[in-house]
């Protein structure tokens, strides 16, 4: 009964503070701001891309107001499980090993399958040095695969490793890596793809259930809609729903 | 920027740089340089501060200080600077928002520590959730500014502290043999004097202070370096007007002239301190 209470009047209060403000409450909303097109920084220095677009009419449609911060990939977790913001949206691949650690939403892409860029056509992918950004699918992938593993930092050193030949190929999400071989010629993707990973899903603290409740049914709402689609179809993120 | 720069796949040569210069998201470039400058203006005399903190403390008579003073010294010279930058500045923060959360919410019902999570309420969150993005900045920037301090605090107490005990012992017995308090000994011929010994030591601090500068980065600072990674890195022509190839090396050398100049000036400002400080003392520097 207590705790009824407390929450009632909790949320009387942040009910009134959201009344005289004149907005509703402010979630964080952390990204990497490195992955087109998923995300990345665009000329003007603001956070753009897919993921951009998705979250700001999922912040519309929830009726939260959004505000965008950038954070480095390696302690993007641990930054969020501490509470500095409140939603990863950064091309997170849902898989058991983090749901472990925060929850997910419902994933907003389909899976994408990750591919490999190399400088010809005939790199040994099997057996030879193949690069990923750490802490991601396709670095546990080739880990346990028969392949040398190099990881780096950011998703742009994993390309540039190919082309001064450290790494005979790298695996990326197939939407990260196929405008790269379209504007580069000296690199190209390979046939081969793996199909890895769950989807794209918003990261949410496991504490955070009301907040994923309401990106889940504002997720489902674009799903329904179509324009979850046509904001696919825009950037070019895999298949759509 | 420039009015001929609406469409810049038209454009070529200085033109094109120009316009490329001048993005919006160079100015975030640009404006870092001065975030740096401002946290080794502000990080500096704090860390001297908690410096002479340490070494005060590290020497006094009061055996509970004497150990708070040494043990400082001893952990955090020991300690890696990537540990302490990685960890203790998230601790740091959840230290406050605990502090603040026992103060403000002491009725709260939830635990803050539920498995993974750290959950504070929101009254007691630093900066507030509903604050500016500046003030996150802002804050950011302070708990940056604290680190730095600790870490360098440590190194430069310990330098204070060898050069408290490298001033002539015959200075402070004539300052005793005029009647003068410890505290007027300290104060009045202790410390006027470990200053010049203090400086080969100090000066060594202040330029690794300048080169740990990209540990900013790691602190959710957006440093020289971020920005020079982000803008050196190769842009495809759908994500931007200005696509390139890789031009990080050109970005990193600006970075390198950079730093070059700034321990330059350093250096040659740190000479002229020295002759200052040298003036009338019975070293071989004050001699000639």
């Amino acid at each position: 009964m207590k705790k009824l209470i407390l929450a009632t009047t909790a949320l009387a209060f942040s009910a009134g503070f959201a009344l005289a403000d004149g907005h509703a409450t402010t979630v964080r909303m952390g990204t990497e701001g490195a992955y087109p097109p998923y995300n990345f920084i665009n000329d003007a220095g603001e956070v753009d891309g897919f993921e951009r677009e998705l979250g700001d009419e999922l912040c519309a449609r929830a009726e939260l107001t959004c505000e965008w911060v950038t954070n480095e990939w390696d302690s993007i977790i641990p930054n969020l499980v501490s509470g500095n913001y409140d939603v990863i949206i950064a091309g997170m691949s849902i898989t058991d090993e983090r749901d472990e650690v925060i929850d997910f939403t419902q994933n907003y892409t389909q899976p994408d399958p990750s591919a490999y860029l190399a400088l010809s056509a005939d790199a040994d992918v099997a057996g030879g040095v193949v690069a990923a950004q750490t802490n991601t699918i396709q670095a546990s992938f080739i880990a346990s695969s028969g392949a040398t593993l190099v990881e780096f930092a950011t998703p742009e050193e994993t390309v540039t490793a190919v082309k001064n030949g450290e790494a005979d190929a790298v695996l990326a999400d197939k939407s990260y890596l196929a405008p790269i071989a379209e504007a580069d010629g000296d690199v190209q993707l390979l046939e081969q793809e793996e199909l890895i990973g769950g989807g794209v899903g918003m990261g949410i603290r496991e504490s955070d259930g009301e907040l994923k409740d309401k990106f889940d049914a504002a997720i489902t709402s674009m799903k329904e809609d179509g324009s979850l689609n046509a904001l696919i179809a825009k950037w070019e993120v895999g298949a759509q729903f | 920027m420039f009015s001929y720069c609406t469409d810049p796949d038209t454009l070529s040569g200085l033109r094109w740089l120009s316009c490329y210069l001048t993005t919006a998201k160079h100015a975030g470039f640009y404006w870092s340089f001065l975030t740096v400058l401002t946290l080794l203006a502000i990080t500096a005399p704090t860390a001297l501060a908690f410096g002479f903190g340490g070494a005060s403390a590290a020497r006094s008579q009061f055996a509970p200080l004497r150990w708070f003073g040494k043990s400082y010294i001893a952990i955090v010279r020991g300690v890696p600077d990537i540990a302490f930058f990685l960890f203790f500045v998230i601790a740091l923060d959840q230290a406050f928002e605990w502090i603040r959360h026992q103060w403000k919410c002491p009725d709260w019902p939830d635990a803050i520590r539920q498995g993974n999570d750290f959950v504070v309420c929101a009254a007691a969150k630093l900066p507030l959730g509903t604050a500016e993005q500046w003030v996150h900045e802002v804050y950011g920037f302070f708990t940056a500014v604290l680190t730095f301090a600790i870490v360098f605090g440590a190194f430069s107490a310990n330098v204070l502290y060898g050069a408290m005990r490298a001033v002539p012992k015959g200075q402070l017995e004539t300052a005793e043999a005029y009647g003068m308090t410890r505290r007027q000994t300290f104060w009045r011929v202790l410390v006027p004097q470990m200053w010049v010994y203090a400086l080969p030591g100090l000066s060594n601090l202040w330029m690794v202070l300048i080169k740990a500068t990209p540990l900013l980065f790691l602190l959710g600072v957006e440093d020289i370096v971020y920005w020079a990674r982000e803008l050196g890195g190769s842009k495809t022509p759908r994500f931007t007007d200005y696509p390139h190839g890789d031009w990080r090396l050109w970005y990193f050398l600006v970075l390198l002239v950079f730093y070059l100049c700034f321990t330059k000036l350093s250096e040659v400002v740190l000479e002229r301190v020295m002759k200052k400080l040298t003036r009338g003392q019975a070293t071989l520097g004050g001699t000639t």
